[in-house]
């Protein structure tokens, strides 16, 4: 099956180790999540790319158990619909809403708490409507918990 | 200083699943109830301001009240909508434009949580397609971080639900009206942890109306004015933590309950020490919590203890959501504030029944709140 990114230049998979795409204001220096060409904090329009790290902290989480709408949602619903997590990860410059890999309470409570690290991943989310299969980013627990020593 | 605006009449139409009754019929005897309350006649009615999400004009209304060819505004401001109808009813009357209006309320929503595409929210579609446009969600997420930060138990969830379905029993207008144990409430299936399904409020179907003048005015309609000492609205700010949002900034603000809620308690001239009797909007039991601190009635992490030792309840220190907030009546959205303020009045009144405050309460406080970061907050007073 082909696979496709969910959209246009939110991330640079498949490159090697890809990254998610924001924005940086060059006036004000907020980052942005995705790409925004007008600054929300000081109103420019001198927004630049800029990658964002690979790692980070998770800053609060929760679990979609029940399938989302369809559309827009891609995945599977009904009785295949399989429950994920979903939570603010903070990557040092900017917080990032994502999908994680995990539903367990106590891991991701635990990686709250314990601010251990979690690491972008992509994953198969869903089929569009030509049959391919669309690849979009989550949020795994590192495999070395250590807290965030990159970025 | 702005003028004074009362309100002389109140009405509702029972919220609810009402099959074969349309959302402008239910709008239609909400308003009759209203007028008769302040024992006036649709002719005498010189503005209204009108909210839905779901009926396109609810101004159509005037085919079944009479074509009086009054100036009648809709406005649609998601879940602070009846908020914004009754402000710029409000507003109206300040101005000094006229001095006798309704504000009207009404929704038929299917069953369901709300479905819309992310690019109406200035969201990505994207955001949509990965399966995370979703309120619910937000709210999960945004009281799983409140009950880590502030110690705060699944049960204290419960705790809420269960009272407001208690108080729900108590109003004959309500959607739900039977009670739950906590341990039914905690242990249906989770939706977005750590809120189950009994949890969350219901889209559904209602309305309500009031009528307002200004204060002066008041004693020619009723023996019994309430008064509008403050109403406002305000939108989130860079770093609040908001539903749909891709993103956060690493700094952090207050949400915009707290910015409508300081204003309004400043354009009043009255504390939340002051407030006898509370409506909050629970659109999940989380949102009660946060909000009850979030509109100064208490310190985060409070709650554990407050809910626990019944202060929130109808005889407590701070009855919240006496009728039984959006848990026990659903959430017709162009209606829902407008439900919050006529049990305020009817609690000032002293007319609310099996429900009543005691001690006859003076101040009363409504806020509403919903995507994507909008907060409405009144302040009533007899």
């Amino acid at each position: 099956m082909t696979q496709v990114a969910v959209a246009e230049g939110l991330f640079t998979w498949p490159a090697e180790e890809p990254q998610l795409v924001g924005s940086k204001c060059a006036d004000c220096g907020i980052t942005t999540f995705p790409v925004q060409d007008s600054c929300p904090r000081c109103a420019s329009t001198a927004m630049e790319e800029h990658l964002l790290a690979r790692r980070g902290t998770l800053w609060a989480w929760t679990t979609q158990s029940f399938p989302p709408p369809a559309p827009p949602y891609v995945g599977p619903t009904g009785k295949d619909f399989v429950p994920f997590g979903v939570g603010f990860v903070d990557l040092g410059e900017v917080k990032v809403e994502a999908r994680l890999t995990t539903t367990d309470p106590e891991v991701l409570n635990a990686a709250v708490k314990d601010r251990t690290a979690l690491e972008l991943v992509f994953l198969p989310v869903g089929t569009d409507g030509d049959g391919n299969e669309v690849v979009s980013f989550a949020f795994a627990p590192a495999e070395s918990a250590a807290p965030t020593e990159e970025s | 200083m702005s003028m004074d605006v009362a309100i002389v009449g109140v009405g509702l139409h029972p919220f609810g699943r009402h099959p074969g009754v349309s959302g402008i019929q239910m709008g239609a005897v909400a308003i009759r109830k209203a007028l008769a309350d302040a024992g006036v006649a649709w002719k005498d009615i010189e503005f209204a301001f009108g909210g839905s999400y779901e009926v396109d004009n609810p101004d159509a209304v005037v085919a079944l009240m009479g074509l009086t060819g009054i100036p009648f505004t809709d406005v649609y401001n998601g879940c602070a909508t009846a908020a914004s109808a009754l402000t710029q009813a409000a507003n109206t009357i300040r101005l000094g434009e006229h001095r006798l209006g309704i504000a009207v309320g009404m929704d038929k929503h299917p069953p369901g949580a709300f479905s819309a595409d992310p690019r109406d929210y200035a969201c990505p579609l994207w955001y949509g397609e990965v399966g995370e446009f979703l309120t619910t969600k937000f709210f999960g997420m945004k009281i799983n971080k409140y009950m880590l930060d502030h110690d705060i138990s699944h049960q204290t969830l419960a705790r809420v639900v269960n009272k407001n379905l208690r108080n729900g029993a108590l109003n004959e207008n309500a959607f739900r009206r039977k009670p739950m144990a906590e341990e039914q409430i905690l242990e249906s299936p989770m939706l977005n942890y750590p809120l189950t399904q009994y949890m969350f409020c219901s889209p559904d179907e209602g309305a309500a109306a009031v009528v307002l003048c200004p204060a002066e005015d008041a004693h020619k309609y009723t023996d019994n004015p309430v008064y509008l000492r403050a109403t406002t609205l305000r939108t989130r700010r860079l770093g609040a933590f908001e539903v749909h949002s891709t993103w956060l900034p690493e700094e952090e603000s207050v949400g915009p309950t707290v910015d409508a809620s300081r204003a309004a308690y400043e354009m009043a001239g009255i504390g939340p020490e002051d407030v006898d009797v509370i409506q909050l909007q629970d659109t999940d039991a989380g949102a009660e919590i946060i909000h009850l601190a979030e509109n100064g009635f208490c310190a985060d992490g409070d709650q554990e203890r407050i809910y626990a030792e019944g202060e929130t309840e109808i005889g407590g220190r701070l009855p919240v959501n006496t009728d039984g907030g959006l848990i026990a009546n659903g959430e017709p959205i162009g209606a829902s504030g407008l439900r919050q303020i006529h049990e305020i009045v009817l609690q000032l009144r002293g007319q609310a029944g099996e429900r009543q405050v005691p001690n006859s309460p003076k101040v009363g406080y409504t806020q509403l709140y919903g995507a994507p970061g909008t907060a409405g907050v009144s302040i009533l007073t007899v």
